[in-house]
């Protein structure tokens, strides 16, 4: 069995942070791998555990930089990385889902996995979308929103609880070929062991430009222009306790005994 | 003059509240385009889902009877022959587990740019999407090219249209292929969430990612014993395990609506404050000033959690 795991590195913006025009200043963005990603990384590493005979491939789309963060998944268990990029790719600034489903679609014409994992959706753009547009244009079942999966080498269908609103979970069982999104709180991810780390640095991780996959400039545009970033306004007047510690923890016991949730 | 098309949202037989703020979304829509607004109302009491959602603003009401429960390879079938007889600029679903489910593979089937989780939209020289970012730190605003898009909004920003209109209805035989459904449902289960009820609340202290390792969660507990509130939790915290799943706050948890809430170490992703946005009374403690959190919370302070609550402690032991 092959599993191909979408894996994004995301931008992570610090507590503090001034914008540049249409962005985030680049010095207050740090680089990590995606947290549903890590997740889908686990379940993943977790098959190839259980069975015998399962490949574990991670794909990403991203510059050198991201080879980082690729790495910690070949560190927690994957087998070998993809890493998809040029200049074209560069200059895509923001691509809309479907161009990145387009994109991942030609690595998985090459690879042709059993089993696609994605992260339920990125921690920084949040379209939580790339992995049903996947399955659509590979013509692979899917499954969104999973926080329980089943699945055995060589089976038919995969048995999933989709995670509902409001604490209901939908059973649900699946053809495959399929792609599930994965959704936090699945597993545990594991954190690199030393060891992992050390192997990590011998497996294959190909890099593979847009036009290697048969994709031409055409399918690299996006629908998505960015014209304005800001930090949005407040919804609510916030009264703010400042002082040193022992006044701000004086305010807020005076406002409790006002609201008359504790005993003054 | 160009139609829109919009997708009511059900489950278990009950119509979910962001079917009529699509309606809303919907009508905007059509306020700029001239066109008509369709929806469409696949599986579950149609008939009965087609009276309520007979709404002002819905020109036509399309209905499909393939089953009880959503199935997305039934709507996306559905979907799809719809948008070709139709021909909408827009079509337009809710940003739900669900719609997750059926959204970017309608775009992806008919080659429509898909804009998901929208907050805000304008359309007037082509369409502009409203989406929050980076967790919601800031906000950014899209142009979104093509001749049309899959729009998937956020529920709760648009208010639910509740003024009953004059909707035609029409059954629609959608010639599902059973063969192309690849995917059923068997059944639905409540999540484990043990023996907790948070949801009944009147004081609640509520920890999140803040308070970086399990070890320290014992600070929170001490100051819900010291306050005699009741004590819950952000996702991070229970997906790590730290703490049962019954404490959760938030869509996928519980909803709560306590006179005072107090929010410690939580940034305020929207999936958080969709569990307790409506609490009387919101206190935030955080080191981040541009913490989410502080855009719906009534007091705050901008402190580390680690020096205000052992402060907080010793006022009320």
């Amino acid at each position: 069995m092959k599993i191909l795991v979408t894996v994004k590195e995301v931008e992570e913006v610090e507590d503090d942070f001034e914008i540049d025009g249409n962005a985030v200043a680049e010095t207050y963005l740090n680089y990590d791998l995606n947290e549903w990603d890590d997740y889908a990384v686990e379940e993943a590493v977790q098959l190839g555990e259980e069975h015998d005979d399962v490949e574990v491939v991670t794909v990403t789309i991203g510059p050198e930089r991201s080879d980082e963060t690729i790495r910690q998944a070949l560190a927690k268990g994957a087998d070998r990385a993809i890493r998809v990029w040029d200049d074209a790719l560069a200059d895509l600034t923001m691509p809309d889902p479907v161009t990145t489903a387009k994109l991942l679609s030609a690595v998985v014409d090459e690879e042709e996995p059993d089993l696609v994992l994605s992260g339920v959706q990125s921690d920084d753009t949040a379209y939580g979308a790339t992995g049903v547009a996947l399955a659509r244009l590979i013509d692979y079942q899917w499954a969104a929103v999973v926080n329980h999966l089943e699945v055995e080498p060589g089976a038919e269908t995969a048995s999933v609880h989709r995670e509902l609103e409001g604490g209901v979970e939908e059973l649900t069982d699946v053809d495959l070929p399929a792609v599930f999104t994965i959704q936090s709180g699945i597993n545990e991810p594991r954190y690199a062991s030393l060891r992992g780390i050390r192997q990590a640095q011998s497996k294959p991780l190909d890099v593979y430009e847009p036009s290697d996959l048969g994709l031409s400039a055409e399918d690299l545009t996006s629908a998505f222009e960015l014209t304005s970033l800001y930090e949005p306004e407040s919804e609510t007047e916030t009264t703010l306790f400042e002082g040193d510690t022992e006044e701000e923890a004086d305010q807020l016991a005076g406002l409790l005994n006002e609201k008359g949730v504790v005993e003054g | 003059m160009s139609d829109v098309l919009a997708v009511a949202e059900h489950r278990q037989g009950e119509l979910r509240d962001v079917s009529g703020e699509l309606v809303t979304a919907g009508q905007e829509l059509t306020d700029s385009t001239g066109g008509a607004l369709h929806l469409a109302i696949i599986n579950g009491a149609v008939e009965e889902f087609a009276d309520d959602l007979s709404l002002d603003g819905v020109d036509t009401i399309h209905t499909v009877d393939h089953g009880e429960e959503f199935n997305h390879d039934v709507y996306l079938q559905t979907l799809t022959q719809l948008y070709d007889e139709l021909d909408p600029e827009y079509v337009v679903t809710p940003h739900t587990v669900n719609g997750m489910d059926y959204a970017p593979a309608l775009a992806a089937e008919v080659d429509l740019p898909l804009a998901p989780d929208v907050i805000d939209f304008t359309n007037g020289d082509g369409l502009t999407v409203t989406r929050e970012q980076y967790g919601g730190k800031v906000e950014t605003t899209i142009d979104v090219a093509g001749d049309g898009a899959v729009v998937t909004v956020r529920p709760t920003e648009w208010s639910r249209t509740e003024t009953a209109g004059e909707a035609t209805v029409e059954a629609v035989d959608a010639g599902i292929d059973d063969g192309a459904v690849g995917s059923t449902v068997t059944g639905f289960e409540a999540a484990a969430m043990g023996d907790i009820d948070i949801s009944e609340a009147e004081f609640i202290v509520s920890v999140g990612r803040g308070i970086e390792e399990e070890e320290n969660l014992d600070l929170i507990e001490d100051l819900a014993d010291a306050l005699d509130a009741t004590f819950a939790a952000s996702r991070p915290i229970v997906d790590n395990g730290w703490v049962e799943p019954g404490r959760q706050v938030g869509q996928s948890g519980k909803v709560v609506t306590p006179d005072v809430y107090i929010a410690i170490g939580i940034s305020g992703a929207v999936q958080h404050v969709a569990g307790m946005k409506t609490s009387d009374t919101i206190v935030a403690i955080n080191t981040d000033p541009d913490a989410p959190i502080f855009d719906i919370a009534d007091y705050g302070i901008v402190d580390d959690l680690f020096d205000v609550v052992p402060q907080l402690i010793e006022q009320f032991e």
